[in-house]
């Protein structure tokens, strides 16, 4: 096909090679590790702060706003500012606070997040790490944040801290079975947990379209669920601003604050990019059967385009759940899960095993 | 089988009021025109601010410099603040008569509230609100404010 020729797999085999060839091999496993790590740090720092600035003028026009448009043409700078100021600012010492989780608690949200990124496919052979077992792989680091944010609500000494990280607990241990089950969905139809296999497997045909009606509800719940497990609004009781002041990280400031910040973006690009890499095929470009010349034009935009398009259009719909609807109260929440997604989807698997089973799929 | 329609009913009904709320939004997503934050210092030339908009207590004069002022001071009276202080002179007429006219209309903006009262309470619409709503100038003094112009006189009611 057309588009391996944006295939990085010979790319990497070669600089791996050469770093063993020329190092002793625990060297070279370090320099690729360093390699890898500071790729993503740059990557982090460039996403965070697009997304913030997407989020922001997002927001505004939905609500007839403008947006920042002070800091360089159209605001593009905005965020590279406050980004600074944070990092300028004072990390305020709590008398009373757990010193060592206090400090750690950002750490562990942050590493968490850096975790889950290593095994997203962003392209053929641009991933970290390929385990066969990726999506397993993927959903067990996402929810280690919660650990940071219960460590954050309950080491800061403050009321609301606690009440903010114990709903964000409750949420993601009932949210957390939503996500699963919808990507079991997924891996049953693709027949692998293996994330470049799952990319593969969509080359004739994205899944949504492929697995049709079952596909399509497995993705709407998993929009919702991974809505909630990033915290983020209509589920950000854990944060809720009119109640708790900010949730768990009320007690943070400076760059501690900027990690949970950032670590809330990149959940929730790491979510999006899940999205798309199983329903909407990962990197694989659109391909409709039959129509030869489109499909070879469209196999010469590169993978990663397809791919940051994709996850694009996910982060820019739950944007728009989050500035359209309102704060659900925890009993709410705890019924959407209880009583209709986590019955929806069980009757969902079942339909999409019958599918397969029939191969009543693309 | 009651409870399962109601069961259907309920998560159709809340996805349809959920993609209502989303189409509201997305439209006003993709209608950027219709964004009415104002861009204040750029189109200070062009800004007009709305008719109810209630700036700071002015005078109007006509073209005689003459205002409707009769120096009644119930706005003084009226206002809660004691932003408004009337000075009025006895003035002898042509026939002899003697009466009052306004001397001094001082106006204190840096006590004013803006609640509008004195334009209300006014028996001659002697005095509305302006438009203007730069207030800002580097000396406290220069918001004591005299709103009758120099020279001005009582416009007379012309009797029908």
């Amino acid at each position: 096909m057309a588009f391996d020729i944006y295939d990085f797999t010979s790319f990497n085999q070669t600089i791996d090679k050469a770093l063993y060839d020329n190092l002793p091999p625990i060297l070279a496993m370090l320099t690729e590790m360093v390699i890898i790590g500071v790729v993503f740090l740059l990557f982090y720092a460039l996403v965070g702060l697009f997304l913030v600035y997407a989020e922001r003028k997002v927001c505004a026009f939905i609500q007839n706003r403008v947006g920042p448009n002070r800091v360089g043409p159209y605001g593009i700078f905005q965020t590279f500012a406050d980004f600074i100021k944070l990092l300028m600012k004072e990390l305020i010492p709590i008398n009373k606070a757990d010193k060592i989780l206090f400090n750690l608690a950002p750490f562990i949200v942050i590493i968490a997040s850096f975790m889950a990124i290593a095994a997203i496919p962003f392209g053929k052979g641009l991933h970290a790490i390929d385990l066969n077992v990726g999506i397993f792989y993927v959903m067990a680091v996402s929810s280690l944040g919660v650990v940071g944010i219960l460590l954050a609500g309950w080491s800061s000494n403050n009321k609301y801290s606690l009440i903010g990280a114990m709903r964000s607990g409750a949420q993601i241990v009932s949210y957390e079975l939503s996500v699963g089950l919808s990507m079991v969905t997924m891996v049953i139809l693709a027949g692998s947990m293996q994330l470049s296999e799952i990319v593969e497997a969509q080359r004739n045909g994205w899944f949504i379209f492929t697995g049709h009606v079952p596909a399509f509800i497995a993705f709407v719940i998993f929009l919702i669920a991974s809505t909630a497990e990033t915290n983020r609004g209509p589920f950000d009781l854990a944060e809720a601003e009119s109640e708790l002041t900010a949730g768990f990280h009320t007690e943070y400031s400076g760059i501690k604050f900027a990690f949970f910040f950032l670590a809330e973006y990149m959940n929730m690009f790491i979510v999006a990019s899940i999205a798309a890499t199983i329903f909407w095929g990962g990197w694989m470009p659109l391909h409709i059967p039959g129509w030869e010349g489109f499909n070879i034009v469209m196999d010469y935009i590169p993978p990663f385009f397809w791919y940051m398009g994709k996850t694009l259009v996910v982060i820019f719909l739950m944007m728009w759940f989050k500035w359209t609807f309102p704060r659900l109260r925890i009993d709410q929440l705890l019924k959407l899960e209880w009583k209709y997604l986590l019955p929806i989807n069980l009757f969902n698997i079942i339909l999409m095993a019958l599918i397969v089973l029939m191969g009543w799929h693309f | 089988m009651n409870a399962i329609i109601n069961y259907l009913k309920e998560l159709f009904g809340g996805i349809k009021t959920l993609l209502t709320g989303m189409k509201v939004t997305g439209y006003y997503f993709v209608h950027p025109r219709q964004i009415i934050t104002q861009q204040y210092p750029e189109n200070r030339k062009t800004l007009k601010m709305f008719d109810r908009f209630k700036g700071e207590v002015s005078m109007p004069h006509d073209e005689n410099n003459q205002h409707k002022c009769t120096a009644c001071s119930i706005c003084e009276i009226n206002c809660p603040n004691g932003s408004i202080e009337v000075i009025s002179k006895q003035v002898e007429k042509e026939d002899g008569k003697k009466k009052k006219e306004l001397d001094t209309y001082i106006y204190k903006l840096s006590m004013c509230t803006f609640c509008g009262i004195c334009i209300k309470v006014c028996p001659q619409d002697a005095i509305v609100f302006s438009q203007g709503f730069e207030h800002a100038v580097f000396n406290r003094e220069k918001l004591i404010k005299t709103l009758n112009k120099p020279g001005s006189s009582l416009k007379e009611k012309v009797k029908e």
